[in-house]
């Protein structure tokens, strides 16, 4: 692949609620034994980029256990690899990442002595499947500076987080808004960039001379109608997980058969970290129904239409309905749960009562655990 | 100069024929356990466990699938710069070769091996058990004991002292006299196959019998030590412990894990059993899927209705079928509205629609009623098995068997149906 690989795994935002107070967005965990950057990861690595660099800031510890080793993502080469930039403080900048060029401008030696003509930009919160090589080929043949990555959103789709885009008919991009009110298309920026390295690196050098930082108002936005920047149009399963409510829904979408069968079935796979967890296991009692459930988990009571992470524990008569449960959890006997998601390593004592009314609860209740 | 206080050797060669078509193409150490493992996972897990970082797999009999497993060792965190993991074929020498003929014959190949780690002590395991065990604590007995060789032990009900190697000791845990498999025996102390010897004493051993054929510990190595007066003790081990040598046995041991509370207990933080894992996703429970008393493996789709079984990764279970007291390996795929009972069903297995297995009269096996007994019917590793068929108890089938296999759609109890082809 003549491209290296820049995820940006920073970022936060409060429509993640309590769910962010643990972790970046980026180590969100997905589908039951994922998490949301194992698919921007994989992606990379199933299309053969060799060297990827993840630029990571907000609450990254639980980020940077996930990436403490890159032989998971096939990463462990010689050349090339897996590298995690933090901010640091240098002799000449003192400033944490004040936005995604930023990030990318504190970064710059790594564009610089990459030898690869091509960088394919990728942010850490969306669950899909790309062969990036194919976005290269469209970037070279549109003779584009910059490709961005986008996809039409189903009507009705409130658009007020995404960058929202207007093609011409040979796709070149006409206009962007960034986080519109009322959007005028329903063409979404899918935050996955391919520019050529030397052009990235003058773009990112002339941003930081002028004092702008982000790469989207920036860079995008500003230079759309100086630079050729050209939409590359998608139709396959592609989500951002950056609110609750997406968050909810993209995992339930993995009850859907054509969902699980795209991601887990037909290849190339998505890789992530292995917890050598032993199978699920079901007691008497048990009564799963419509429901993923990951490796270490003992079921004791019923499960419907939820989402059981790895190593739930989860006791007798418990019933929980419509629910994402995340690693680790501990619900005790005669507990009932539904519409909610539990954060993970919580405990949840015997006889509680949990239901979102009218939207998705975050249940976080910080309770002494007795293990055994 | 590079020094390891102790190596482990791990005899994973043998070809264990009593698991009958299990190990047809692999090797016994390569038999699925428990849902995800493999037999070898847990003497390889137990030695990293115990600090034991240098681990010497001897292979033989179908070794493809065991060195695709091990590879270079990652799963148990054995890819090291000095030692780790490493698969020891039988070779060609200049002046002989000869494949493996014995347990100790394998070692003695091997010298070379192991002196390339100037070790203290040896530890020789086999591959073919189901245990958690410390290693170091049995080092550290043998060193106060001043044993030279240390066997690990355990007692058995005295009535089943028949089936095993028995060992007599004094008051002190000093190996006095050993019984192979005794009529009467004096003792219920039941040899584990585990040895630690000082590497001095082993490399001595070997080297003075090098001629004998078919060299083994048992028989040939220690009965030599003893015979020198060397040191031998005893290492009581009271652990759960399984042989899952006979299809019965391995049967036994699987369903064991089901247990709410099970004796050899996967879920426990400590002493994790690490093991070579091709998948990741959650596995998935259908609307119409019901799952009791079971274990699953990852990436499995379940639609049918599961009592009591172990379950491998990535096995598809078709809507309206019931699969109970059975073990399916990993990646089989069982049609809908089918029945199986007691059925061992290896990897790779596709199963039509509508086939029952392990119906109709208890009968003993034809052709051979020392493996498969116990009613259970097992299938081989790729085999097929056709739409609409019935299958009785202590039955075997291996192959692509066809509709015309099935005379009247029916394999009555105590068949053998091995297709010809693929050597068979």
């Amino acid at each position: 692949m003549r491209a290296i690989g820049i995820i940006l795994a920073g970022g936060n935002n409060h429509r993640m609620q309590e769910l962010s107070q643990k972790r970046a967005i980026a180590a969100m965990p997905i589908a039951g034994s994922y998490r949301s950057i194992d698919f921007a990861l994989s992606n990379m690595s199933n299309s053969h980029i060799q060297k990827v660099g993840v630029c990571t800031q907000y609450n990254a510890s639980s980020l940077n256990t996930h990436l403490s080793s890159s032989k998971w993502w096939d990463f462990g080469r010689k050349q090339g690899g897996l590298f995690v930039f933090t901010p640091a403080v240098t002799s000449d900048n003192s400033y944490w990442y004040r936005g995604t060029a930023d990030a990318l401008y504190q970064n710059i030696s790594f564009l610089k002595e990459s030898h690869e003509p091509y960088v394919v930009i990728a942010s850490g919160d969306c669950v899909y499947k790309m062969d990036f090589n194919r976005v290269l080929e469209y970037h070279i043949a549109k003779k584009a500076d910059i490709t961005v990555v986008c996809k039409d959103m189903p009507e009705g789709t409130n658009l007020d987080r995404y960058g929202t885009i207007k093609m011409n008919e040979e796709c070149r991009i006409e206009e962007f808004e960034e986080k519109p009110i009322v959007a005028k298309s329903n063409t979404v920026s899918c935050g996955i960039y391919v520019v050529r390295r030397r052009q990235l690196i003058e773009l990112l050098e002339k941003c930081a001379e002028e004092g702008l930082y982000d790469f989207v108002k920036d860079v995008l936005i500003r230079y759309k109608n100086f630079k050729r920047i050209f939409g590359y149009k998608i139709k396959d399963y592609w989500s951002n997980i950056a609110t609750v409510e997406d968050y909810f829904r993209t995992n339930m979408d993995f009850l859907k058969p054509e969902v699980r069968d795209y991601f887990f079935r037909q290849y190339p796979d998505i890789y992530s970290k292995e917890d050598d967890l032993p199978p699920a296991k079901y007691n008497v009692g048990a009564r799963v129904k419509n429901s993923l459930i990951a490796s270490g988990t003992i079921v004791n009571g019923v499960v419907e239409n939820s989402i059981i992470f790895k190593k739930a524990f989860i006791g007798n008569n418990c019933t929980i309905k419509n629910s994402i449960i995340l690693n680790d959890v501990y619900i005790g006997d005669n507990t009932y749960i539904e519409n909610c998601i539990v954060e993970s390593r919580d405990t949840i004592r015997a006889n509680s009562y949990h239901k979102g009314e009218g939207k998705v609860e975050i249940v976080i209740e910080k309770n002494e655990r007795y293990v055994i | 100069m590079i020094k390891k206080e102790m190596i482990a050797m791990l005899l994973a060669g043998g070809q264990g024929s009593r698991l009958g078509v299990l190990t047809k193409k692999v090797a016994k150490p390569a038999v699925a356990f428990g849902g995800k493992y493999r037999i070898i996972d847990f003497p390889l897990s137990n030695c990293i466990n115990s600090a034991v970082d240098t681990v010497g797999v001897l292979t033989q009999y179908q070794p493809l699938r065991l060195n695709t497993h091990i590879g270079i060792g990652i799963p148990w965190d054995l890819d090291r710069n000095i030692g780790g993991v490493t698969v020891l074929p039988p070779y060609e020498k200049s002046t002989s070769s000869e494949w493996y003929t014995g347990t100790a014959n394998a070692i003695y190949q091997n010298i070379d091996y192991m002196d390339s780690f100037n070790p203290e002590y040896v530890l020789i395991l086999s591959g073919d058990h189901i245990y958690k065990m410390d290693y170091e604590v049995m080092l550290d007995y043998h060193k106060s004991k001043g044993a030279e060789v240390t066997l690990a032990a355990m007692p058995v009900p005295i009535e089943e002292a028949k089936r095993f190697g028995i060992l007599i000791t004094d008051e002190n845990r000093q190996i006095t006299e050993f019984e192979e498999k005794p009529e009467n025996p004096r003792s219920n102390l039941a040899s584990m196959g585990i040895y630690i010897f000082n590497w001095k004493t082993l490399k001595e051993a070997l080297i003075a019998n090098a001629n004998q054929p078919a060299l083994d510990f048992g028989k040939h190595v220690i009965p030599y030590c003893h015979s020198n007066g060397s040191p031998i003790f005893a290492y009581e081990y009271n652990g759960y412990w399984k042989d899952v040598g006979t299809l019965h046995s391995y049967w036994e041991a699987n369903m064991e894990l089901i247990d709410l509370v099970p004796e050899f207990n996967l879920y426990e933080e400590y002493w994790k059993i690490y093991t070579k894992n091709d998948r990741l996703p959650p596995q998935y429970i259908a609307e119409s899927a019901e799952v009791e008393k079971s274990i699953i493996g990852e990436g499995s789709e379940i639609y049918g209705r599961v009592y009591n079984s172990v379950i491998g990764c990535g096995v598809t279970i078709g809507e309206g079928t019931v699969v109970r007291d059975s073990i399916i390996m990993n990646d089989t795929v069982i049609g809908k509205y089918g029945e199986i009972y007691k059925g061992i069903i290896a990897e790779n297995v596709r199963i039509g629609d509508s086939v029952k297995l392990g119906v109709g009269e208890e009968r003993e096996n034809e052709t051979d009623p020392h493996i498969y007994n116990n009613g259970l019917v097992t299938v081989g590793e790729r085999s097929y098995v056709p739409a609409n068929v019935s299958v009785g108890k202590n039955t075997v089938i291996f192959g692509e068997t066809q509709e015309e296999d099935y005379p009247d759609h029916y394999l009555p109890s105590g068949r053998t149906l091995m297709k010809a082809g693929d050597e068979a």
